[in-house]
């Protein structure tokens, strides 16, 4: 029974990697960022250039349907100012409002907009509703030592376009080796310098990419921040309290140890 | 309370007596946590509060959380990004509460899996086990039904893979699957049922835990010797025992906060481990996401339930016997409850008269293997249905049965028990003396 068991597992192992491979799954680049890891923190300035790639480029036809404008002052977030918040809904974004009947520039206490016109997924929640490899085995080793992947796997995604096209019912789909199964119907969004970046970065693909996808991870889990420190003050407290209860413990059965010890058994 | 002599509560001073005549409130708390426990309860014992622990987080969580949800197919997914975004601390809630399920599945497997190795479940103390089966029972259909409710993609299609596990049921499965769902398909009046019952289910168990606490207060707690506690005398009583309070208390609470440490690092610095991707993409009923998994601490049963195909023998088998009414999904959904009350029968599956595996050396190997088939099993349940993965989970389906209706019976009679200790005394002093590096006994028991 036990030799079969190894047998068989060991069978298994030995298919599962050479099946990885042929699971027709996209290639998610290992892209490093600055809130990977319990310590890391949003990079506030990052967070503010993938903001303007999203307004610029991805928001004509994707949404964030699920992100409050206001959230963008957030300290832990883009931090914008009041003003520049407010400013900024006023400017590039308009929302139906069914009181008016009609649409009106988005105030900061309006969500972002759904787009639905392009048949495109809202982004909202994209960097945690896509992950990169759970590997080896199934076992999610991966994810754990290097995060879930979202990010990484957007990142991906928009710098995985190989420049190959083909057309299939009428549409025409790209390859890119990031997305599940080689060929997506997103156009590549992205080609360098499609937007001017305030802070003196230069805009390339790739950078353009990073930023937008750590924005998403910010829209997505606008709270991590928070979400940490108390991880942390919670960890801290605990461990106080471990040693604390640790000590009583031994003290309060060192006595009856003790007299274990020194009268033997009957 | 106990059949083991101890010292009853005495009412002092006015106002206790006043209240004792009337109700014995304080006398049945007294009672409670002044049972007389084994002395030599190892570490494996501190799950039964990790567990308590968990039900208070999850009732105390979920309550403050059904303040804020929405069970409504066009509102709840949305509902759930609110709490997120814009209750104070409601990230915080839900995080903890999405984990809270996960320490309390790891903690309930360990603490059955104490209770097969040590042999709890024996007589005098069956009523705890089935009791303890039934809580289980409880928190797996609470736990489904929780998952549910976010209303994301895995939610969606978890919910209707598992409910329509009831219309494998001959005759009668699709009636009773509609009338699960309340309608054709999973939909709103499924969402609003399961809200219903996921705030519903706690309570009973919240009840039942009482029963299963009553149940062990009655026969007292087992210990790792298997040994019962002496009784003829107090005197004799209390060389065997400690009081709950304080001495198994503080020992309890101490494992729970360091179990805690590690609790607040996973859902401070990665909330969304043990969850799945998919769940954060809304429910829709027109995309089947490629790969429908359920949580992980379904996985064992779920390869289980997908084990037996209808090329196997024994499915072929009962379908050909059964006149085609058995088919294999059907004998999946039996193996997969099967494999639960296997176990709840284990009282009377196992023949030994020796209750700890301490001092059974065959049963050990055996119970091992049963504890790495479990791990083995949730792996493949993870995994895609298909070679070599099916193979894998039908040999240990094969076992986990085999392991309670042959091996548990049979091992009583041919396996050959090591000593016991005397007294629970003798192995507690045979420990501390261990523990303590001055070797005035030889452990005679190991």
């Amino acid at each position: 029974m036990i030799r079969k068991l190894t047998l068989s597992a060991a069978a298994a192992l030995a298919l599962a990697a050479g099946g990885a491979s042929a699971a027709e799954e996209g290639h998610v680049e290992d892209f490093s960022f600055s809130f990977e890891g319990p310590f890391g923190t949003y990079d506030q300035l990052q967070l503010q250039r993938g903001l303007k790639v999203y307004t610029m480029v991805c928001s004509s036809c994707h949404g964030l349907r699920y992100v409050p404008i206001r959230t963008l002052g957030s300290e832990s977030g883009p931090g914008l100012p009041e003003d520049q918040v407010r400013a900024y809904a006023d400017q590039y974004v308009e929302v139906y409002d069914p009181e008016l009947e009609e649409w009106r520039a988005a105030k900061p206490t309006d969500n972002f907009p759904a787009v639905e016109s392009a048949g495109a997924p809202d982004l909202s929640l994209m960097a945690k509703g896509r992950a990169g490899f759970h590997g080896p085995y199934g076992l999610g080793l991966n994810q754990l030592f290097k995060g879930m992947g979202g990010p990484e796997y957007i990142a991906s995604i928009l710098t995985g376009y190989t420049g190959e096209e083909q057309q299939q019912a009428g549409t025409i789909l790209y390859e890119n080796t990031a997305f599940p199964g080689g060929w997506i119907s997103m156009a590549p969004p992205l080609y360098g310098d499609d937007v001017d970046y305030e802070d003196g970065t230069e805009a390339t693909i790739e950078q353009e990419a990073k930023d937008v996808a750590a924005f998403l991870m910010w829209a997505a889990e606008p709270k991590m921040m928070e979400r940490r420190h108390a991880g942390f003050a919670g960890v801290i407290f605990l461990i106080v309290l471990t040693s604390l209860l640790y000590l009583t413990n031994k003290s309060l059965w060192a006595p009856i140890k003790k007299k274990a010890k020194e009268t033997p058994a009957e | 309370m106990s059949g083991i002599p101890h010292d009853h509560y005495e009412p002092k001073g006015g106002f206790e007596k006043w209240l004792h005549r009337r109700l014995n409130v304080v006398g049945l708390l007294y009672d409670t946590l002044m049972i007389p426990t084994p002395k030599n309860l190892n570490w494996w014992w501190i799950w039964g509060i990790v567990l308590a622990f968990c039900l208070v987080l999850q009732i105390v969580t979920g309550i403050v959380l059904a303040m804020h949800y929405t069970p409504h197919v066009d509102m709840a997914f949305a509902s759930i990004e609110h709490i997120m975004r814009n209750v104070n601390g409601g990230y915080m809630l839900r995080y903890l509460h999405m984990n809270g399920a996960s320490l309390f599945f790891f903690a309930v497997y360990i603490h059955i899996f104490r209770g097969l190795y040590y042999g709890s479940y024996k007589a005098p103390r069956e009523v705890t086990w089935i009791i303890g089966m039934l809580i289980y029972l409880c928190m797996m259909g609470t736990a489904f039904m929780g998952y549910v409710l976010p209303w994301g993609q895995m939610s969606f299609w978890g919910a209707t893979v598992i409910t329509g596990l009831f219309g494998a049921i001959p005759f009668v499965g699709e009636s009773i699957q509609t009338w699960l769902l309340g309608g054709p398909a999973v939909d709103n009046a499924t969402l609003n049922r399961f809200f219903s019952l996921h705030y519903l289910l706690p309570f009973v168990i919240a009840g039942l835990v009482i029963v299963h606490v009553w149940a062990f207060h009655t026969t007292g707690n087992n210990n790792p010797t298997g040994i019962e506690v002496r009784r003829t005398s107090k005197a004799e009583a209390e060389k065997d025992t400690l009081p709950f309070w304080p001495y198994f208390v503080i020992k309890d609470l101490f494992a729970l906060a360091l179990i805690l440490v590690v609790f607040f690092a996973i859902v401070g610095f990665m909330p969304n481990y043990l969850g799945h991707p998919d769940n954060y993409i809304e429910a829709n009923p027109l995309v089947t996401p490629s790969h429908i998994v359920p949580e992980w601490y379904f996985l064992p049963f779920y390869a289980i339930l997908r084990a037996f195909t209808s090329d196997v023998w024994v499915v072929m088998f009962a379908n050909w016997i059964t006149g085609g009414i058995v088919d294999a999904k059907f004998f999946g959904v039996l193996a997969m409850f099967g494999a639960i009350i296997v176990m709840a029968l284990a009282p009377w599956l196992d023949t030994s008269s020796v209750r700890s595996g301490r001092y059974r050396p065959m049963f050990k190997w055996w119970f091992w293997l049963l504890a790495i088939d479990f791990v083995v099993l949730m792996w493949c349940g993870a995994q895609p249905a298909e070679p070599p993965y099916s193979t894998i989970s039908l040999i240990g389906s094969a076992y986990w049965f085999a392991y309670f209706l042959i091996i548990l019976p049979l091992l009583g009679v041919i396996e050959k028990p090591q000593a016991q200790p005397a007294t629970i005394e003798e192995d507690f002093k045979a420990h501390a003396s261990h523990t303590g590096g001055t070797h005035t006994v030889v452990d005679p028991a190991e």
